[in-house]
């Protein structure tokens, strides 16, 4: 395959990098790839187009002949195209006045509105919001009965008076649901309806009395991220025929580039308001057009990463880490507490995910399994506090018992232990300001210039292959670890750069 | 094409009863766990081991195919507007690329510079580009029942596929039986229950929710083989194809039943609104799933489906069905001259 847009930007920048400065030809040369790319990646023909020609103009203008980096200025140009064309800031839901709220979720076959729907109940419920789920997607068989299902695993009440399956009235459901949610005192009714072709008449006229009887505070159209050209399509039909506020992005978890994302929001001019990643009932996000876009190019969602890390990570503790790590006193309980800290940013593979450079490894990433931590965390827990200070007092009738404890075998304990001495060795040559391991902030990340990170990315896969879980964690959380010292010293929040 | 196709010959045909027949096996759906023993114990007596042909109803995916010309007009004087035209039909850059130099030489050759014969060149280049031999279903050959294993991504129809493909072959009479082993999305078993119902074939359900799909699927093949059935046909969940680990329980669960049959199709379901990502799909599941075939569905929307030309350009798997609206017989066989003239008419 060709990898992902960002791969292949990347790709193309490398080029360009190599150059001092750029000739039309050059920009050209660029400018072809860019347009592959964003054909691969499935974003509309007229909107690549559109995009390549801004992009153009601005490239040829004086702005990157006089630039000392013209690369960079080509990516930021790309960069900031992409944010325009993405809608710009973020946008927020908007609430109505009086309660209740009505949001309404329109969307072809398949998007994953229902499924959607139950993601955004559990988002609003985590806000403090009364939401209510209301069935009327009366077409599809047992559509009523997954939402049903998804509420309750959600812990939102479902509004369901029709069974579905062809028996009720949509329109007449929406209604009453209006209602019912004023006098239960609902804050928002989340209306999911059935999922239509945009060139179906009868449906999409449904799609309209359901938005006249509710008039909704947005209406939000679900869109599946691996759409192709047919995007431009479906969003022309359901803006013109239902009208929408809002777009939400689905299936975002998986490999497809996402061109949809670009297209649908260039077509309509609508923005994207949420991204949902996993099928995890939490795997749901607010939308960053910003972020997206520097994802894209691959510069990692460092924003994000930043302001998570601040909140997170503790800038006095890891400090004092760096130094015990300097003065050899770092122990297998500081270990630990690392791991902790870094768990505490959440997810460690969404984490990863908005790294920098971090497309190189996304076919890793994807299969990293979060519980090799925990089995990591398992072992280290079934220590004494004095075989966690001092890993060499740890012989083989200590080992086994730790096995039994956590429930892993010796070979896994073992392993655990090599890696954290060579993680320690290796972290006291850094804290020292030997070998940069950093990679740090390159002028222009993700550039290719990512020396630690990908090769360490390659490590990773290879370690992988060897099919040893607490190896692989512990190389995991090493490498995290490994890293720290450095930017510790210099900001608290940079730490988590060096994942 | 001929769409005749073998199936176990049963006493039940000497005297066309079918209606009956229908019904008994409706009433099987409701019951939570399959109790299959029971009809075995009828049917068992009067099988014969001896195959009959029966001659499916015929299915036309015209009506869904729409031109590649509704929106921007052919223009026969300037053949690199096609390129785009085919781009935004989702073939993808490089079939584009390939399917208007074929066409670009093939016309020069031909001497073809009108509207028409351009576009018969057009028609000609695409329908042998997906025209196969082996694009039939896998019906004919091998022991009964045959065990279609249908996989896909989320959302693409692989549910409602099933359900078509069921009530297609209940009514050549063929007995179907249908495993829900799409344990995973809340409702799904409701759903498939309901096609099955509605296509009046055997569901075998999972015993407890949440069940390891590859024991449901196993059961399935073991309860279809018990009760002598012609098909057994195996819902999957829905899978991204990039997470390793759901795609590894679909190498499970081809390894789970092919202990007791053989597989005679997996098909991957593939939503014809689908971009580029299709490849990456059918590369994904052809590898862990070894997938015999293409279902390419919603064909009835506005999409054309044309990641379906680099599928088979780089991966030579056949397309062999297409959906092509939420009825129970909007379903066909894949044909390429009709889906290449739907495409340039």
């Amino acid at each position: 395959m060709f990898g992902n847009l960002s791969d292949r930007l990347i790709d193309t920048f490398k080029n360009l990098r190599s150059k001092g400065k750029l000739s039309a030809a050059d920009i050209d040369a660029t400018l072809r790839e860019i347009r592959r790319a964003l054909l691969e990646a499935d974003v509309a023909l007229d909107v690549v187009k559109t995009f390549t020609g801004a992009v153009r103009d601005r490239a040829l203008g004086d702005e990157v002949s006089k630039a000392l980096n013209p690369a960079q200025q080509v990516v930021q140009i790309v960069n900031e195209e992409l944010v325009t064309i993405l809608g710009g800031e973020q946008k927020k839901l908007s609430f109505a006045k009086k309660p209740p709220t009505v949001l309404m979720l329109a969307g072809l076959q398949g998007a994953g509105k229902t499924t959607l729907a139950g993601k955004l109940a559990k988002w609003l419920k985590d806000q403090g919001q009364t939401p209510v789920l209301v069935a009327a997607d009366l077409q599809r068989p047992n559509a009523v009965n997954q939402l049903q299902v998804v509420g309750e695993r959600v812990g939102v009440p479902v509004f369901a008076p029709e069974p579905g399956n062809g028996v009720g009235n949509p329109v007449k459901v929406a209604k009453e649901a209006i209602k019912h949610a004023e006098k239960k005192m609902f804050s928002v009714v989340i209306v999911d309806t059935a999922g239509r072709l945009g060139v179906d008449e009868e449906l999409m006229q449904q799609a309209i009395d359901i938005r006249k009887a509710v008039d909704p505070d947005e209406v939000l159209f679900v869109v599946d991220s691996m759409l192709g050209q047919d995007a431009v399509n479906v969003a022309k039909a359901f803006d013109e025929g239902v009208g929408i506020t809002g777009v939400v992005l689905t299936k975002l978890d998986g490999d497809a580039r996402g061109g949809a994302a670009l297209s649908v929001a260039s077509v309509t001019g609508k923005p994207i308001v949420f991204a949902s990643n996993g099928e995890g009932m939490d795997a749901f996000e607010p939308f960053y057009p910003d972020r997206m876009a520097s994802r894209i190019l691959d510069m990692g969602d460092i924003l994000t990463l930043i302001e998570q890390t601040q909140k997170n990570f503790d800038e006095a503790e890891a400090r004092a880490m760096a130094e015990k790590i300097a003065k050899d006193s770092f122990t297998l309980e500081d270990f630990m507490d690392q791991m902790q800290q870094l768990r505490k940013m959440g997810s460690l593979k969404s984490m990863l995910a908005m790294m920098p450079g971090a497309g190189q490894m996304r076919a890793q990433l994807d299969n990293f399994d979060e519980r090799e931590i925990d089995r990591t965390e398992a072992i280290i827990r079934s220590m004494t506090p004095a075989e966690r200070r001092q890993p060499k007092i740890l012989n083989g009738s200590r080992r086994a018992r730790i096995a039994k404890g956590s429930g892993m075998t010796v070979t896994d304990v073992n392993s655990l232990v090599n890696r954290f001495e060579q993680a320690a060795k290796m972290m006291k040559t850094v804290a020292k300001g030997g070998v940069p391991q950093v990679p740090g902030m390159p002028a222009m990340p993700g550039m290719g210039s990512f020396g630690g990170g990908k090769s360490k990315g390659k490590d990773k896969k290879k370690g992988s292959k060897s099919g040893n879980p607490a190896k692989r964690a512990a190389e995991e959380a090493a490498r995290a670890l490994g890293q720290n010292p450095n930017s510790a010293g210099s900001t608290g929040s940079g730490s988590a750069f060096g994942i | 094409m001929a769409l005749m196709f073998w199936k176990k010959k049963r006493n039940e045909e000497v005297a066309p009863v079918v209606e009956p027949i229908a019904e008994v096996l409706i009433e099987q759906v409701i019951e939570p766990v399959v109790e299959i023993p029971a009809v075995d114990e009828v049917l068992a007596p009067v099988i014969s081991e001896a195959l009959v042909a029966v001659e499916l109803p015929k299915r036309s995916a015209k009506k869904g195919i729409r031109s590649l010309f509704s929106r921007i007009k052919f223009d026969p004087e300037n053949l690199d507007d096609l390129e785009d035209i085919l781009i935004q039909a989702d073939f993808g850059l490089d079939a584009s690329v390939a399917i208007v130099d074929e066409v670009k030489l093939r016309a020069k050759k031909a001497g073809a510079e009108s509207e028409n014969q351009l576009k018969e060149v057009l028609a000609t280049v695409l329908a042998e580009s997906l025209e196969r031999s082996d694009k039939a279903l896998n019906l004919s050959a091998g022991k009964l029942p045959y065990v279609f294993l249908v996989v896909g991504v989320n959302g693409v129809g692989k549910t409602t596929t099933i359900g078509k493909l069921a009530n297609w072959l209940t009514e050549g009479d063929w007995k179907v039986f249908i495993g829900a082993a799409d344990t995973f999305r809340a409702a799904a078993v409701d759903q498939v229950a309901t096609w099955a119902e509605r296509a009046g074939a055997t569901l075998v359900r999972p015993k407890q929710e949440g069940q390891d799909p590859a024991s449901v699927a196993f059961e399935s093949v073991e309860a279809a083989i018990k009760a002598d059935a012609d098909i057994v046909i195996i819902d999957t969940a829905g899978r991204l194809q990039n997470k390793i680990d759901l795609m590894g329980e679909l190498d499970k669960i081809r390894r789970v039943i092919e202990k007791q049959a053989e597989i005679s199709e997996v098909l991957l379901v593939l939503d014809a609104t689908t971009g580029q990502n299709g490849l990456a799909q059918a590369k994904a599941f052809a590898e862990v799933a070894k997938v015999t075939g293409v279902v390419l569905t919603k064909l009835d929307g506005t999409a054309k489906g044309g990641i379906v030309f680099a599928i088979q350009k780089e991966l030579g798997i056949p397309v062999k069905l297409v959906g092509v609206g939420e009825g129970i017989n909007d379903f066909a066989f894949f044909d390429a001259q009709e889906f290449a003239r739907g495409l340039v008419s």
